[in-house]
């Protein structure tokens, strides 16, 4: 099937605002009447709970944290792009937008993206409006700073904890409608399914992660914000609540899943210390504004402290392959690098997975109280990691799975193809295309939950009847049962495996196979081995306790048997696309400098999997890309 | 590193709950103290026994998710962090550790190491916000900000909500995270003509939920893993005493 994604003809420039008039409007009046579930609470489902309460709807908001305000976006660090040219070095709309589509490697829809870089004005005059203590200089106005990517200062910021800081305005504007009793919001609720009424989404299943009830709820729409899935390589940046059960449930009831082998690898996280090792910590990437990568030029020299090996041996490895963006190359370029090196066998740090980021010329030349003042948090959290004063010696950092770029299909007006069904942030496909570029994320998320949904949404509403399905349907029964099913067996197989040791196993298969570097036999491996651990999982796994009362084995066992479906079908798709792009790298399809090489002829579409069964082969639909307002070019960072 | 642990399990909020003591055994000094803890739920799995369930979730310590007292101390012995955030190499081989939940009556335990904190989402409904509608906002620049009192509301607006403040009091009292939020909007010109309102409505909601009062102990400022400083609560003080003769 070739996928029309419903975006509006004529110039690009106008494109958002004639679609917006064109819309179809609900009147204020008839907007109580509706009652829209929204599901996840972080950036882009908080922003978009709120507003559509605002607004007037009914909103029943969901999360499986205690509090709405936990929700992962809030660990994002670094900063939120915008297009203000307020430091006057040349940044515009279009700019945002085409640094967007490049550094996304040509794989997204202009369409989307163009909106989002207009959009992304208004976000930061109301983050301002809500409180967001953004950093100013010293006449009051907001501070800017740059990032991977990008050759402008168009990133603000909020010290190291600018996720932080947006999630807690939307959480603010949230809790304010709870209190107008237009949002009601159900925390530590787990969606495990999607309700589908006549083709149509009409509800939700939930476990309820206190008591253990399965708990029926009905909507005339649901919005699906809950992240992405990158735990699906078990160490990785994300919280380790970040599943892909609620897209891979959605998935299952019909919604197609797009890019699933887009997946970003952050260059600068921490690097692992062992095998007792939960998860990845991120550094922030603006810390590459001043910090400079480096490894030993020889290996030999790899053991020694860094302050022993002279300047004239080290490789300032960026700032030698890509002059003219150094150190603040893209993620995909930078994480690639950094494993080439370790590769050589020039790593540093435990096991040779690390290179140095090294703020020493930085502080030499702006004193370390400046460097402390932009990046002091930063450096605090390493030390409390690692143990290392990076004021005196160099940060080490590697690699980690931080970002998923893939997510379900939506159109235009980010509904799914299943009508009703709506996703927004990271759990659609929309706007990263195979890799995205830094303070990108928190950019999207509140895009589409502030200024997006709430007009698109109304297209949708206008065009039903309020109301008509309840929870007593039989499509809601069905699918509680279903979920009652699954934990009924989870609970029932007591074999001799822990669920952290099968998703472990999960993870270094498709680390080692689906990571960085894909080939057809690695990828084949995967698809060998991932169905032979999901078969152990369904025979051997011990999962203690029971349904009724707050059983964290059972969580993760059920999101783990997510991942585990969910796993063949990422490397599926990885299969299929014979190129490299952004933080997809087939190792057959590269430059002879070892550059990715993009394929535009064959692979210029959107690849959106159609679930048939887990043990039948998924049906491939696809959306070409048009591209009229960027010349689709070789990715050069030089 | 070999551990003797003594865990607080409680069933649920009407289960009386103990202090039960487990071992912790080959522990490396760089895993984090969640880490420690997967290790021995690990092997409780293994054993056939009920793994001790705690609230985590970032493990970055910026959720403000995780809660546990260790030997007496919210977050643990580590300054300015979460127990997320607490490495095994604070501990030495063959220490005893004690690990609770919060306690206070604000906080009911839900099992084991978990307790409810809803109280504190309440308080920020009941007024911990600017009423800024969603567009029609002016433009970022059109409301200068002096840099020094930027700083001093992106200070209190860190809080993360984590309730080791609570837990760290002799009152139980929550002013450490109600103060931080109210100082936040009131260092801003953001929200200002609706402050008399936030601050009463907010310190009312804070006595409502059963937290006591500050009188001045500062242990909320010694467990806080963001170094929220105590003068906050001075802001408030002041804040709220302004407001008090004012009709709106």
């Amino acid at each position: 099937m070739i996928l029309d994604g419903k975006c509006p003809t004529g110039p690009i420039q106008e494109s958002w605002d004639k679609h917006r008039f064109e819309l179809k409007l609900v009147n204020p009046a008839n907007k109580r009447k509706f009652k829209i579930l929204v599901v996840g609470t972080g950036l882009a489902g908080g922003a978009a709970a709120a507003t559509l309460g605002e607004l007037g709807y009914n909103v029943e908001a969901f999360c499986y944290q205690d509090s709405a305000r936990r929700a992962h976006s809030i660990a994002a660090q670094g900063g939120i792009n915008a297009a203000k040219n307020y430091p006057n070095d040349g940044d515009s709309i279009f700019r945002l937008f085409y640094d967007t589509m490049k550094g996304g490697d040509f794989r997204a829809r202009e369409a989307d993206v163009w909106r989002l870089a207009q959009v992304s004005n208004n976000i930061i005059d109301q983050c301002v409006a809500q409180g967001v203590p953004f950093a100013r200089d010293y006449a009051g106005y907001l501070d800017n700073r740059s990032f991977g990517g990008a050759q402008v200062s168009r990133t603000f910021y909020a010290r190291g904890q600018t996720g932080q800081q947006l999630l807690l305005g939307a959480y603010q504007a949230l809790s304010r409608q709870v209190k107008a009793g237009t949002v009601k919001i159900f925390a530590r609720r787990e969606m495990l399914d999607l309700v589908v009424v006549d083709g149509v989404a009409k509800g939700i299943t939930c476990r309820n992660l206190v008591t253990g009830e399965i708990e029926s709820y009905w909507g005339d729409a649901v919005v699906l914000a809950t992240g992405g899935y990158v735990n699906v390589f078990y160490l990785s940046t994300n919280a380790m609540g970040c599943s892909v059960t609620a897209t891979w449930k959605a998935a299952k009831k019909g919604a197609f899943f797009a890019n699933p082998c887009y997946t970003q690898i952050h260059p600068t996280c921490i690097p692992q210390s062992g095998d007792h090792q939960s998860k990845l910590t991120l550094m922030s990437e603006s810390l590459r504004n001043d910090g400079r990568c480096w490894v030993p030029k020889k290996k030999e020299d790899c053991g020694k402290a860094p302050g022993e090996i002279p300047d004239e041996d080290r490789d300032y490895y960026l700032e030698r392959k890509y002059p003219s963006f150094g150190n603040l190359a893209p993620r995909d370029i930078a994480s690639r690098a950094a494993k080439e090196q370790c590769d050589d066998g020039r790593g540093i740090g435990p096991g040779g997975r690390g290179v140095y980021l090294d703020f020493a010329d930085a502080i030499k030349r702006f004193g370390k109280d400046v460097i402390a003042a932009r990046y002091g948090n930063l450096f605090q959290m390493y030390e409390k990691i690692t143990d290392e004063d990076a004021y005196q010696v160099p940060m080490r950092i590697y690699p980690a799975p931080h970002y998923a770029m893939g997510g379900l299909w939506v159109d235009y007006n980010l509904m799914s193809n299943i009508p009703g069904l709506f996703v927004l942030g990271e759990a659609n496909f929309s706007v990263h295309g195979a890799n995205r570029l830094g303070a990108s994320a928190l950019m999207q998320g509140l895009a589409d939950g502030y200024f997006v949904i709430p007009y698109t949404i109304a297209g949708y509403l206008a065009t039903v009847t309020p109301g008509t399905v309840k929870t007593d349907a039989p499509e809601f029964r069905e699918s509680a049962e279903q979920v009652k099913a699954q934990i009924d067996k989870l609970l029932s197989i007591k074999g001799k495996k822990t669920v952290a040791e099968l998703h472990r196993e999960l993870g270094r298969v498709m680390w080692e196979d689906v990571g960085m570097a894909r080939s057809k036999e690695s990828l084949e491996h995967a698809l060998k081995r991932i169905p032979e651990i999901r078969n152990e999982f369904w025979e051997n796994v011990n999962v203690t306790g029971t349904n009724e009362e707050i059983n964290q084995q059972l969580e993760n066992a059920g999101r783990l048997a997510d991942f585990l479906e969910f796993a063949e079908l990422l490397a599926k798709d990885a299969l299929h696309r014979e190129e490299s792009c952004g933080g997809h790298f087939r190792v057959e399809h590269q430059t002879e400098d070892g550059e990715a090489k993009r394929d535009d002829e064959n692979f210029a579409y959107v690849a959106a999997w159609e679930f048939k069964g887990t043990d039948k082969e998924p049906e491939l639909h696809k959306e070409p890309l048009k591209f009229e307002n960027v010349k689709l070019a070789v990715r050069s960072y030089k | 590193m070999n551990l003797t642990l003594h865990v607080w399990r409680q069933k649920n909020a009407s289960d009386p709950g103990r202090l039960e003591q487990y071992q912790a055994k080959n522990i490396s000094p760089d895993s984090s103290f969640l880490e420690m803890l997967d290790q021995v739920n690990e092997e409780l799995i293994k054993e056939g026994k009920e793994p001790i369930v705690f609230d985590h979730d970032c493990r970055e310590g910026i959720c403000g998710m995780c809660s546990q007292v260790i030997n007496g101390i919210p977050h643990g012995p580590e300054k300015e962090a979460t127990v997320c955030q607490l490495h095994m190499r604070r501990f030495k081989d063959g220490d005893a550790i004690f690990i609770e939940p919060w306690r206070s009556r604000a906080f009911p335990v839900m099992k084991d190491l978990i307790v409810d904190r809803s109280a504190l989402d309440r308080i920020i409904q009941a007024y911990g916000y600017t009423s800024a509608h969603t567009g029609g906002v002016p433009d970022g620049n059109a409301i200068p900000v002096s840099k020094t009192y930027a700083d001093a509301a992106m200070d209190a607006a860190a809080c993360i909500g984590c309730g080791a403040c609570v837990a760290a009091c002799p009152n139980a009292s929550a002013m450490l995270f109600t103060a931080a939020k109210v100082s936040h909007l009131a260092l801003l010109p953001q929200g200002k003509v609706e402050a008399t309102r936030r601050v009463k409505a907010m310190v009312a909601q804070h006595d409502e939920e059963g937290f006591g009062n500050c009188t001045n102990h500062y242990e909320c400022e010694a467990a806080c893993p963001k170094g929220i400083s105590v003068n906050f609560i001075a802001r408030m003080n002041r804040e709220y005493l302004k407001a008090l003769p004012k009709a709106d």
